[in-house]
């Protein structure tokens, strides 16, 4: 049995999944080719432009990059984004590439 | 020790606004408002207030800047009239949705197209659905003491008030009004404690998106929808009736004077014809009355002072020995008839009061309302009721050809 809402108008805490697996929204998902992606291929901090340009914060700054599908709304942005075209947009519903 | 002085209207609602202790004060002028928001920078500038004054670009600005000062915690104050408050509306729906106790005068003027700057009250019923509180005053004196009312209403109910009075009627006439002493007030009024304490500590998004349906936080808390927030908001003015008598009551037991609560009566007892009316056009009501009496007619008047909530049990047992009604109204719903007299029949539907309601637009856009028209209305209203016509829209006073 979860908590009673006590409050008259509407709020929400900042925390991560507040409003819920916002991935269920996605209609199209971000794969990464780690084989054209800077970070990997340097093995040091560098580009991290989809973690820069991602509107959600699911990107992490991390070598290799990961992205939480969890929350990701596969906007597209990141692959928009990517310098050597490493991000590509697949169909939900279909095989990586 | 409280003390008499002569004002108008406007400078009622000034001193109550300052009796008050409003801390922000944000305002665009408009006729016939520009005077109270004149007089509240001067207290504030004269230093007679310790409040900030926000001179703002537009009135939807100012119910914005209300907002968000009575969000974080202070007792915020505005005045508009009109037009001015048609631009409000969207904020309107805001402050009531985000359960913000501000008080707001609407100096009721008619609204434009055609322009007029003159009295009538289309301004503040066409707002009727925006989730505000609506209070109208028949006096100077009420002006005064029901902005004091109101803070402690709207701190209560966590619902926006608008204190209406009409348009150069009263915020242009002089009266003579008591002046209630300061530190009654305050006691009559304790701080204003935001439903909400905002706290770097407790970091929170206000007033985010919700959805159709209820959900589950990572607290495990489920949230309200929508729908729920809506329902929360309609049972808060569904249940201020009981606190704005009170209200009343309390502030009669200190200061002596009561306005009624949800409406006032004047010789309803023994009367078969009732005429209603919400705020100075049912002053008037009284003096046609006065008149009818005289001619043998016994006549009453049942003034609506809170239009929002509807004070539906209070009507239906004011006019439960009512044999006809006329209402007098200074707005019309167009394409069906004066908003008062719909909810009027409303209230009374499927109860034992079965008396026709004849229904008079009169005084739109400051046309003169006369004391005899009024009565003559209701001599015409009781003579086609003899003749068993239950359905009346009269326009009073004007020419329909």
């Amino acid at each position: 049995m979860s908590k009673r809402d006590d409050s008259i108008s509407a709020m929400c805490t900042p925390a991560i999944g507040e409003a819920g697996k916002t991935g269920d929204w996605r209609s199209s998902r971000p794969v990464i080719d780690h084989s054209k992606c800077i970070p990997s291929l340097k093995k040091k901090a560098a580009c991290f432009l989809c973690w820069l340009y991602c509107p959600e914060g699911v990107v992490k700054a991390n070598i290799p990059v990961e992205i939480d599908l969890e929350y990701c709304k596969g906007c597209g942005v990141c692959a928009e984004e990517c310098p050597p075209k490493a991000i590509t947009m697949v169909r939900e519903g279909t095989a990586d590439e | 020790m409280s003390k008499v002085q002569i004002m108008t209207g406007n400078q009622a609602a000034a001193v109550g606004a300052t009796l008050s202790g409003v801390q922000v004060v944000a305002a665009y002028p408009i006729t016939p408002q520009s005077q109270l928001a004149e007089i509240m920078s001067q207290q504030i500038e004269g230093g007679k207030l310790r409040a900030e004054y926000v001179r703002v670009e537009s009135e939807h600005s100012a119910m914005t800047v209300c907002i968000s000062a009575s969000t974080v915690g202070a007792r915020v104050f505005t005045a508009t009239s009109a037009n001015g408050l048609l631009y409000m509306h969207e904020q309107l729906h805001w402050a009531a949705g985000a359960r913000l106790p501000i008080v707001m005068c609407c100096v009721n003027r008619g609204v434009g197209a055609p322009w007029t700057i003159f009295n009538d009250q289309q301004d503040s019923l066409s707002q009727r659905d925006t989730g505000w509180l609506q209070i109208y005053c028949r006096n100077n004196q009420e002006i005064l003491d029901t902005v004091i009312q109101a803070y402690r209403i709207a701190e209560k109910v966590y619902v926006p008030v608008m204190v209406c009075f009409d348009g150069f009627v009263l915020s242009h006439t002089m009266m003579p009004v008591d002046i209630p002493d300061a530190g009654a007030v305050r006691k009559f009024l304790p701080p204003y404690k935001p439903h909400t304490i905002l706290s770097p500590e407790d970091p929170r998004n206000i007033n985010p998106v919700l959805f159709p349906g209820r959900r589950e936080n990572t607290e495990g808390v489920l949230c309200d929808g929508y729908m729920e927030m809506r329902y929360k908001l309609f049972a808060a003015l569904d249940g201020a009736r009981d606190v704005i008598i009170e209200t009343d009551d309390a502030f009669a037991e200190v200061f002596g004077r009561r306005h009624g609560g949800m409406l006032w009566e004047y010789m309803t007892e023994d009367a078969d014809v009732i005429l209603t009316g919400i705020g100075s056009i049912a002053s008037e009501a009284t003096v046609a009355a006065d008149m009818l009496r005289e001619e043998g007619v016994k006549a009453g008047v049942v003034g609506i002072r809170v239009f929002r909530p509807f004070p539906k049990e209070d009507v239906r047992r004011a006019l439960r020995k009512a044999q006809a009604i006329v209402t007098f109204e200074k707005a019309v719903s167009y394409g069906y008839e004066g908003g008062l007299c719909s909810d009027l029949k409303a209230a009374l539907y499927g109860t034992e009061v079965k008396a026709p309601v004849h229904g008079c637009i009169a005084g739109l856009g400051g046309r003169d309302v006369k004391a005899r028209e009024l009565a003559e209305a209701v001599k015409a209203s009781l003579a086609d009721i003899e003749d068993g016509r239950t359905e009346k829209t009269l326009w009073l006073n004007c020419f329909t050809g």
